[in-house]
């Protein structure tokens, strides 16, 4: 660009023109020979050529108006490619760090519970005494694993406590104060959509009857999405008007109630409830699934439900 | 711009190129693992969870 040269030496500026190999630069006093060879016809021609030389004389009003184009033409590439970067970080390397988050919350998990260390022993106690019994639990600490065979034999996570920024990115989160695993009331867990390891990815493909399986240290809860099993519709009402599948505003609270959409009722059913945000990559509204407690099995060994093609 | 950068990174077009490809690897690597890990929480893709105004 010709406005970078240093307006104070000209000469060696032009001494450089001669012998750089810096092509862009030079393209026009090389050609000028050609151009006035042909330029007969136009005596002018060749004289306007010379004016334009770069960095040899001031430069005209169209210098600096292309400048001008030029600059914001860069800059709004440049944005163009940094907001490039951006998704590939959002939907690529956010992932593979929560993937390695979440690894270390199951190897731990397993370990914990290789050494008969409970998360939620303390817990265990109020599972069948209260219903509305609060549990807590220290943020970030994982505690059940989460088995949903509609996405794959592999879709293995554990749940950590929290939902706060930096318990999701381990995996998904329990609402603090929801009821725990295989408790009556609602298990509530929220989950990132895209990125972030995407635990819940494809929770619009869930359809009724699929299983949501959560194993603690001594059981395993065998959850079924709510609707209509038969045609797999999981956006049909149960007789309580709860149904599988749902689309809410993003402060709909109601949801993660002991009982949906009833804060002020009591809970009778042991229920599950997986949030996460709709549509993909946005934040507008909310992607709600519903879940019922259709089978508890102690855990035995390393033995699997039957509904994860094990055995019990 | 990168015409400026271009002139005044030194010696000949290969060894140019690669310090080229070195600055842009340093710009991405900032972008990655500064910028975007700073401003991607107060943006507003990610929220999944359930709330009444809070970010919990």
């Amino acid at each position: 660009m010709s406005d970078d040269r240093d307006p104070d030496s000209p000469t060696s500026a032009n001494d450089l023109f001669s012998t750089a190999s810096d092509g862009w630069d030079f393209a026009q006093p090389v050609e000028e020979p050609a151009v006035a060879a042909a330029g007969d016809t136009n005596r002018n021609a060749p004289r306007e050529k010379n004016k334009r030389i770069r960095g040899a004389g001031p430069m005209t009003t169209g210098d600096k108006i292309r400048m001008g184009v030029r600059g914001v033409g860069q800059t709004l590439i440049t944005s163009g490619l940094v907001i490039l970067l951006f998704v590939v970080y959002e939907v690529w390397v956010t992932n593979i760090y929560a993937d390695r988050k979440q690894h270390k919350e199951q190897v731990q998990l397993a370990e914990q519970w290789q050494h008969g260390e409970d998360p939620l022993e303390a817990a265990q106690e109020k599972l069948s005494l209260d219903p509305g019994a609060q549990v807590v639990l220290p943020a970030g600490q994982g505690f059940a694993n989460l088995y949903i065979p509609a996405f794959g034999k592999d879709f293995a996570k554990t749940i950590v406590e929290g939902v706060d920024d930096a318990s999701l990115e381990k995996g998904p989160g329990h609402y603090p104060k929801t009821a725990i695993p295989g408790q009556i009331g609602n298990f509530a867990i929220a989950g990132h959509r895209v990125g972030k390891g995407e635990p819940f990815l494809n929770l619009d493909r869930l359809k009724a009857g699929d299983f949501l399986i959560v194993q603690t240290y001594d059981s395993w809860y065998v959850y079924t999405v709510l609707g209509d099993v038969a045609s797999g519709d999981a956006e049909v009402a149960d007789a309580s008007g709860l149904t599988g599948r749902s689309i809410v505003a993003p402060s709909a609270v109601g949801v993660i109630a002991p009982v949906p959409n009833h804060p002020e009722q009591a809970a009778t059913r042991s229920l599950i409830t997986l949030t996460t945000c709709h549509p993909k990559y946005t934040a507008n509204q909310r992607m709600i699934i519903h879940g019922e407690l259709t089978r508890t099995v102690a855990t035995n060994g390393d033995a699997i439900p039957t509904e994860l093609g094990g055995t019990i | 711009m990168y015409v400026w950068i271009w002139r005044h990174l030194p010696g000949n077009t290969w060894l140019r190129a690669l310090q080229t490809l070195l600055l842009i690897s340093i710009v991405c690597g900032v972008l990655l693992f500064v910028v975007f890990p700073w401003a991607e929480p107060k943006l507003p893709f990610n929220d999944v969870t359930i709330d009444s105004g809070g970010t919990e």
